[in-house]
């Protein structure tokens, strides 16, 4: 049987002509696609060359030592005038990751919160948060944007004025000011508290799975976790004299006209690109979330929860051991994706003129130095690695949630 | 004994109303307990507020005629609603941009040809549907180009940068979707081939368009395309624009059309080669038919994200719908506190008009095509 197969075979190699043999079409076919990609790369070089000769637009990488000579209104990180291109980029990078990481986390919030009241029994809030989701993702997130900045945040009191809550946090055209946090001497400990709170309440959940395992005994770890991860710093804060202080904004009106208004240097100010930027960001991220959140809870069978109940599991614990672990597994691959998006559409603040990395650095440094071959592909390059190393996280804690087949 | 015993039915009672009726429902839904009752007055009240202040702004304290943003202004300083005489003083250009006055038959022509072939394309029930998709795939993308873009059979060409408004958001969504949908398929074909090489190019390809930001695809195309062709040969900055989106929807696309792909059992590609046929003839003839049929609601949702994301457009200097409205609040004729307000609220009305009912279209086939497919 066997030979008469192997005969068939090399008969039919015989018989079929070259240009009808599929492994030989294939790899023609494949030198052609490698032969077109390297010619059209050459083709695009050799151009590249030629017209940045002919427009004497210097190429190479030097331009990011040169100096800058522009302000930018967010920095975190110490920038001048006199800094270098190099130091926009990190700049621009920074804001990026800032607005991306608080945006993430409220959208998170906001997505599982509606989520979930879609889900409600309680009719009202079931159709609020319906409404409220089939709005918002309609809207092209620019729209959004615009609309925060330009139609809200223009109509919140001028320079000499404010809206104020709690005589704390104020609202006015300069943006959003809050007392900020001063640490002193001694401030250390507190953060060593919590550190080693941290890490005691990392054992003690071990310790728990594995007495629960062998004795069924249970131990109240997330109360003893509160109480060592919070409890105890609280403890060191008052026993080293609250070594904090709060700097309040400090608001100005009397005296020359010109002076009136938030004193520089006082307090923490948000700018009104970024709150614009994140309001934007995070609530309509939050409706793709919330829908992504609903499909999971929706994903684990009816089944589950009963049989939770038959084995006699409160509701809350239902929800927290059976429930919550399954539709994770269903939720974690799209919200990624979602996170992804967010960080991509914050590049959206070149709008608005929030300084990130596309603003800063795809836009006025390219206007000034015109290289833009290389700071385009730096740019793409950087959200290629965010989104990889994101990408990278999820996959991880995915893998950690997946089912485990025993 | 007998007397003891009913011989006729008692009369029906109506449901105790706790149990039955629009007071069991309330009662159920939206006051079970002390803290759901909290909850439903707090959201029935920020419901409230929301449907109130959006009725006050949108009718109750807006302007409705009047010829210039003065209108708009209360001289008591008061609290003014939208201000619609803007919109309808700028309705034209919303529409056309600055396509001229006396060429705008064509734009109409255009819009309302599509309009025919595509509502009955998106009804399963009526017939030719083969005919009526080729007709919008092929006939339809030329015929527009010839009409838009004039210079030839007599019509008088009209520069793209006079283009505007609503007419570049479709024109931009549309043209990303329609080409994008071959490039998708050869894509995702390449993913899932067997050659080595088309296999990795695919995925590079792929994964790097998603993995960046469309305004940085924008910008690549405004300003580094020129750089990479030879001297002389310059292209439109539309139709940079739309090389840009294109190559991006492609890589999404890609990803729909691979999933559709995967959906196929085996047994139809085994079937297919069993019968001889070749691999064009098996992908063309057999699997691309269904799979494609398939993912109907994926496209669609591409479809919205392309639509949404055609606003960007406007940061590289394009006058898209949102462009042109952002642009005529600088007209200093229309300058009212509240012109931006009626501005972003007439536009977000017409992208959502645009997205929503999209959406529901998607639901629709997606529970019309499980049916059957369903495991």
């Amino acid at each position: 049987m066997a030979s008469i197969t192997e005969k068939s075979d090399s008969e039919d190699t015989a018989k079929v002509a070259l240009w009808n043999n599929p492994k030989a079409r294939a790899l023609v076919f494949q030198v052609l696609l490698i032969g077109l990609i390297l010619w059209s790369g050459w083709y695009m070089y050799s151009n590249l060359q030629a017209n940045l000769e002919r427009q004497n637009i210097a190429s190479g990488f030097g331009f990011l030592n040169t100096t800058a000579g522009f302000g930018i209104i967010q920095a975190l990180v110490p920038y001048s005038e006199t800094s270098t291109f190099g130091t926009v980029f990190i700049v621009g990078l920074l804001n990026t990751i800032l607005v991306s990481v608080i945006g993430i986390f409220f959208a998170t919030m906001l997505g599982f919160l509606l989520g979930i009241s879609r889900l409600s029994h309680n009719w009202v809030i079931s159709k609020l948060a319906t409404v409220y989701i089939e709005t918002l993702r309609n809207i092209p997130l620019l729209l959004q944007i615009f609309f925060w900045y330009f139609a809200v945040l223009r109509s919140v009191p001028g320079k000499r004025d404010k809206w104020s809550l709690l005589d704390s946090f104020h609202l006015n055209i300069m943006g959003f000011h809050a007392p900020k946090p001063i640490f002193e001497a001694g401030s250390s400990f507190v953060v060593y508290a919590v550190i080693a709170g941290i890490i005691a309440s990392f054992f003690i959940k071990r310790w728990s799975t594995k007495r629960q395992m062998e004795t069924g005994q249970t131990f109240p770890v997330l109360w003893t976790s509160l109480g060592l991860i919070i409890g105890i710093p609280l403890v060191v804060f008052f026993a080293m004299g609250m070594p904090m202080h709060l700097d309040y904004a400090l608001f100005k009106d009397t005296g020359s006209r010109l002076r009136q208004g938030f004193q520089a240097g006082h307090g923490m100010v948000l700018i009104p690109e970024f709150l614009a930027l994140l309001l934007a960001l995070s609530m309509y991220t939050a409706t793709f979330i919330a829908e992504i959140v609903r499909a999971g809870i929706l994903a684990v069978s009816h089944g589950q929860t009963e049989a939770a109940s038959a084995l006699g599991l409160r509701s809350g614990m239902t929800l927290r051991l059976v429930v919550i672990p399954q539709a994770l597994r269903v939720i974690i691959p799209p919200l990624t994706s979602q996170y992804l998006n967010l960080i991509k559409n914050s590049s959206l603040a070149v709008a608005i003129a929030y300084p990130d990395l596309v603003s800063v650095f795809a836009g006025t440094t390219l206007n000034q130095t015109g290289q833009a071959v290389e700071i385009i592909i730096m740019t793409m390059l950087v959200y290629l690695f965010l989104s990889l190393v994101t990408s990278m996280f999820m996959n991880w804690y995915n893998a950690h949630m997946a089912l485990v087949d025993r | 004994m007998s007397g003891y015993v009913r011989e006729t039915e008692a009369p029906e009672l109506p449901a105790p109303a706790f149990v039955k009726g629009p007071v069991h429902w309330i009662r159920e839904n939206l006051f079970p307990n002390w803290w759901n009752s909290i909850l439903t007055l707090v959201s029935l009240y920020i419901g409230y507020l929301l449907f109130s202040s959006v009725i006050d702004f949108a009718l109750i304290s807006a302007v409705f005629t009047g010829d210039s943003g003065k209108s708009c202004i209360r001289e008591s300083g008061g609290h003014v609603g939208a201000c619609w005489p803007f919109i309808w003083a700028k309705f034209d250009q919303f529409i056309y941009g600055r396509y001229p006055l006396a060429e705008r038959w064509r734009v109409d022509v255009v819009y309302l040809v599509g309009m025919a072939a595509l509502i009955p394309a998106l009804m399963p029930a009526l017939p030719f549907k083969k005919w009526n998709v080729l007709f919008l795939l092929i006939v339809y993308p030329v015929m527009t180009f010839f009409l838009l873009v004039g210079g030839s059979f007599g019509l008088e060409p009209v520069e793209t940068s006079l283009w505007g408004g609503l007419l570049v958001t479709l024109v931009v969504a549309v043209t990303g979707i329609v080409a994008s949908l071959p490039i998708g398929i050869i894509l995702a074909l390449g993913r899932r081939s067997s050659m080595p090489t088309a296999r990795f190019v695919s995925i590079i390809f792929i994964e790097f368009w998603r993995g960046v930001p469309l305004i940085t695809v924008l910008f690549m195309s405004s300003v580094m395309f020129p750089l990479l062709l030879p001297e002389g040969v310059n292209f439109d900055k539309l139709l940079r624009a739309l090389v840009g989106v294109a190559l991006f929807s492609a890589a999404y696309m890609a990803e729909v059309v691979r999933g559709g792909l995967q959906a196929i059992p085996r047994g139809q590609y085994e079937g297919a080669q069993a019968l001889g046929l070749s691999y064009w003839k098996m992908m063309g003839l057999i699997v691309l038919p269904q799979a494609l049929k398939l993912v109907i609601p994926g496209i669609v949702n591409t479809f919205i994200g392309l639509f949404k994301d055609t606003t960007l457009v406007m940061i590289i200097g394009l006058f898209d719908l949102l462009g042109i409205v952002q642009l005529n609040f600088t007209d200093p004729k229309w300058i009212s506190p509240v012109t931006s307000h009626t501005g972003y609220l007439f536009a977000a009305a017409i992208f959502w008009m645009f997205c929503f009912s999209m959406s529901r279209y998607s639901i629709y086939m997606e529970n019309r095509l499980h049916t059957g497919h369903k495991r």
